[in-house]
């Protein structure tokens, strides 16, 4: 089961779901209407590197991070 | 080198502590950047949360990038709770020549409004709101959204 948190504004607990790349997990979301709006404009970190691909394989010690918009200082 | 405290910073300290550490290396400049909480639209505060395994990540890669014009990197960021009128976040650099410093600390600084993550809430009656419209959408954002 790869673990998934939700950082900052989300506030959400993580979760752990039985995915084997990030299409799924992109689906495993689709009917959560409220992330939905958060999903456009999150990024997604694998193991702690911002990530792009849909297809990267995940293993089930994998961590996928969602970071929504950041304003620090 | 980077630190993270809870709430405001001691900004005194950790100047006089930056300095101390660097006054000896033969560096001929150290430009330091303060961030002051202001008092506008009716905020008590500021609020701040860290990611901090991408936030060290971000900040080792600037720290090579420093290195190699032979500068050096100092950052330290609030967690938690920072009333108005005190300190956020202090960055600086220090090089050999001005001029290094003086362009680098506006680079970094630019970079970490943009990149590092790092999440501002407003205090408004001793709650938070995210600070959404300030906020910064990082690259690859949207990936998960469902398609139309």
């Amino acid at each position: 089961m790869a673990k998934v948190e939700f950082l900052g504004p989300l506030g959400r607990p993580s979760i752990e779901v039985d995915i084997s790349n990030l299409s799924e997990l992109k689906t495993f979301f689709k009917d959560d209407k409220e992330l939905q709006d958060w999903l456009a404009i999150c990024a997604v970190a694998l193991n702690d590197t911002l990530v792009c691909d849909l297809n990267i394989p995940l293993s089930k010690d994998d961590k996928i991070s969602l970071l929504p918009p950041v304003c620090g200082g | 080198m980077l630190e993270l405290h809870n709430g405001p910073l001691h900004v005194n300290t950790i100047l006089a502590e930056w300095y101390t550490k660097i006054s000896d290396k033969n560096y001929g400049a150290f430009i330091p950047f303060v961030g002051i909480v202001r008092d506008e639209d009716g905020i008590e505060g500021l609020s701040f949360d860290i990611y901090e395994p991408i936030l060290n990540s971000w900040f080792n890669a600037w720290q090579e990038k420093a290195k190699v014009q032979n500068a050096y990197l100092l950052m330290a960021h609030s967690r938690g709770d920072v009333p108005n009128h005190t300190s956020s976040y202090i960055a600086a650099v220090v090089s050999p020549k001005r001029k290094v410093a003086l362009k680098m600390i506006n680079d970094f600084v630019e970079d970490f409004k943009a990149n590092a993550p790092i999440w501002k809430y407003d205090l408004v009656d001793g709650k938070r709101v995210y600070a959404k419209e300030r906020s910064h959408v990082l690259s690859g954002s949207g990936l998960l959204k469902a398609d139309a």
